[in-house]
């Protein structure tokens, strides 16, 4: 697997995977897409870094540790369905700001950030298991 | 909300939504989910800083608490409440509701877990905070609540891999071998036993068309007889291997002694009383019809746990698999109330689980403190604690008495009303059963008791010597650990002293379970009506 092609093309392609699914989160309210798919693709991204340049680095360029975003993914997924509150509407109601900057419509909603949190914990969760499968092998 | 030119006109389609503002105190529902979910994902967030996951993880439960206590006294005053997930209208949206029952429930899981939170802190090493033992328990707690609130079927199912997976977790914290052994035995039973309940969701879904607790209550009528038992049936299988009920008991002892006390405490304490709420929902509430054909079976079941659970715990000597023994029996006395199905006899049912819950966690708690006074967890080789410490043996002696049911104590008050249900419906079977299962608990309770605490040495020849391996508890023991489950049994004493709530509780809850016309009305407040 360590190969030059490989460690080469590595680091570029997982930045590659991250920005994409960052892209097919933003884009999973009126087409495929979302926070679950994007959250697989980033973490596959991650995971493609870690098996090229080492696990330490892959930990290093996360900064966090991965199960720590997704306990942060967990807490805004949590946190999205409290806007209904002040909305006198039911727990997780979607509330949706929408408004047009030079002439796009962007459409700012709960359900938006509810899909962050998902797309959060599956990168943290993902990453995780990934990453300490990828730590045990390098030990044999 | 979307204005005309947007293309997000589509989202407003007022027929399929509540349409009336919901109060800020019909919130009181979600909290004890939505701030466990919240906590767990802050704890994880958390796990470097040891003091504060602590001081979150007991704040959290304690707002949890009080939402609770809340929470039943707003049933008390207006009967049942719901409330469906994002404005959708039943049976569309995921309704939560809450009845007499669910409130009981949830309030005694959520004292529970306050008091464990703070016990844990006595027995936790470092690598076991880093690992999540404070997110997994609010998680645990969050997937207990969410089954006693979800009024919908399929959302039971989501709360209970919930629960699941936090007890997985909890289960083999610490990595030890025979945790893992344990881990292996209650993961496959409950896989298996989540199998058969997907199925049987998957049936009803068929033949009802809805997953709304409410209701499929309303439509179960139509359905053939047959269909009805057999679905009937495989909730019964699923939710009895959950319970931990006879024959499928077996996973029980095996798994819960494993993990550190407070993890017991926690198990024993709320995880089969999942269980057995859920069938009492299920039978009593969405298919009456479907209980009454299979009222033999589970009066079967009913009196071979209750006197195969005390049996086994008779013969351990192993402190943790003898308690493990005695849920298997209280499962048996839930049993018998959902063979009597009268006002008595849900009524006692609902009020012994809550009893149970309360008296287990505390039970698993005080044989905790036993277990660090003589350095094992042995029956056979511990004695002489009652000189060393007489309150640790008067509060293990109160629970002995309140698991077997002897007045004033908090365990007796249901028992009683069981055995009036059984007389009145003139099943003798469960009658003795009923006093049987006492009996036999209350043996098996207090050779516990007789062994630890009275004995003086180790057993055999040096039975009259001192016990040499006998240290005591540090302050920082008592402190964290004899306080916080002393005020539990204080509120067991409390409430066995006091039951006149307790009563009036369990009658609304029976009374709403077997005539669910309240709780009906409380999901369907919202829908237009034709």
């Amino acid at each position: 697997m360590n190969t030059v092609i490989f460690r080469t093309v590595a680091p570029g392609l997982a930045a590659l995977m991250i920005m994409f699914s960052i892209y097919v989160l933003l884009r999973g309210h009126n087409e495929p897409g979302g926070g679950f798919i994007g959250g697989l693709i980033g973490a596959s991204g991650l995971a493609i870094y870690g098996i090229a340049c080492g696990v330490q680095e892959a930990r290093k360029a996360l900064v966090i540790h991965p199960i720590v975003l997704a306990g942060f993914g967990v807490f805004i997924g949590a946190l999205s369905g409290f806007f209904a509150l002040f909305a006198q509407e039911p727990f997780l109601t979607g509330l949706w700001l929408i408004f047009h900057v030079e002439g796009t419509e962007v459409a700012l909603s709960t359900p938006l950030i509810f899909d962050i949190g998902v797309y959060a914990t599956v990168v943290g969760s993902v990453a995780t298991i990934a990453l300490s499968l990828e730590d045990s092998e390098e030990e044999d | 909300m979307a204005t005309a030119e947007t293309s997000y006109d589509a989202l407003n389609l007022p027929p399929h939504f509540i349409e009336s503002a919901t109060p800020a105190a019909d919130w009181i529902l979600i909290w004890p989910v939505a701030l466990t979910l919240l906590g767990s994902g802050l704890l994880v967030m958390l796990r470097g800083n040891r003091t504060a996951q602590v001081g979150f993880a007991a704040a959290i439960t304690l707002a949890v608490v009080i939402s609770n206590i809340y929470l039943l006294l707003r049933v008390f005053e207006v009967g049942p409440i719901a409330m469906t997930m994002g404005k959708w209208l039943p049976p569309f949206g995921i309704t939560f509701v809450a009845d007499m029952t669910s409130a009981l429930f949830c309030l005694a899981a959520s004292l529970s877990t306050l008091v464990v939170i703070f016990y844990a802190q006595i027995e936790l090493d470092d690598r076991e905070h880093r690992f999540g033992f404070y997110p997994l328990v609010l998680l645990l707690l969050c997937g207990v609540c969410g089954s006693f609130l979800t009024g919908d079927i399929f959302n039971l199912y989501v709360w209970f891999e919930v629960m699941l997976i936090s007890s997985f977790g909890l289960l083999i914290l610490g990595g030890r071998k025979v945790q893992l052994d344990g881990a292996v035995k209650y993961g496959f039973l409950n896989l298996l036993a989540t199998t058969f309940f997907l199925v049987a969701i998957a049936y009803t879904y068929g033949l009802t068309g809805s997953l709304n607790v409410a209701d499929i209550a309303q439509k179960a009528g139509d359905m053939p007889l047959g269909s009805m038992v057999s679905v009937a049936a495989l909730f019964l299988l699923a939710f009895g291997i959950k319970a931990a009920a006879f024959p499928a008991n077996a996973w029980l002892p095996a798994a819960y002694h494993t993990p550190s006390i407070s993890v017991s405490a926690l198990f024993g304490g709320m995880l089969t009383k999942v269980g057995a709420y859920a069938l009492y929902r299920v039978l009593v509430l969405i298919m009456p019809e479907g209980r009454d054909f299979l009222e033999p079976a589970i009066i079967a079941i009913a009196v071979a746990t209750m006197v195969l659970g005390p049996l086994g715990a008779l013969a351990q000597t192993n402190i943790r698999r003898a308690i493990g023994f005695m849920v298997i029996g209280g499962i048996g006395v839930l049993f018998a109330g959902l063979a009597i199905n009268s006002m008595h006899g849900v009524g006692g049912g609902v009020i012994y689980a809550m009893h149970s819950i309360l008296t287990l966690t505390a039970l698993y708690l005080i044989g905790g403190l036993v277990e660090r006074m003589s350095g094992t967890n042995d029956i056979r080789f511990m004695g002489g604690i009652y000189g060393a410490s007489a309150l640790l043996s008067i509060a293990f002696i109160i629970l002995v008495f309140a698991v077997a049911g002897l007045p004033p104590f908090l365990g007796f008050w249901p028992k009683l009303l069981l055995v009036e249900g059984a007389i009145r419906v003139g099943d003798w079977l469960l009658v003795a059963g009923l006093l049987i299962n006492s009996l036999l608990t209350l043996i098996a309770a207090s050779r516990l008791w007789a062994h630890i605490f009275w004995r003086n040495g180790h057993e055999g020849e040096r039975s009259e010597q001192a016990n040499e391996t006998l240290r005591l508890l540090t302050p920082h023991e008592i402190r964290l650990g004899m306080v916080p489950a002393l005020a539990l049994i204080a509120v067991i004493v409390g409430m066995g002293l006091f039951p006149d709530w307790v009563f009036s509780a369990g009658g609304i809850a029976a009374m709403d379970m077997l005539s669910p016309d309240r709780y009906i009305s409380a999901v369907f407040a919202e829908v237009p009506q034709p």
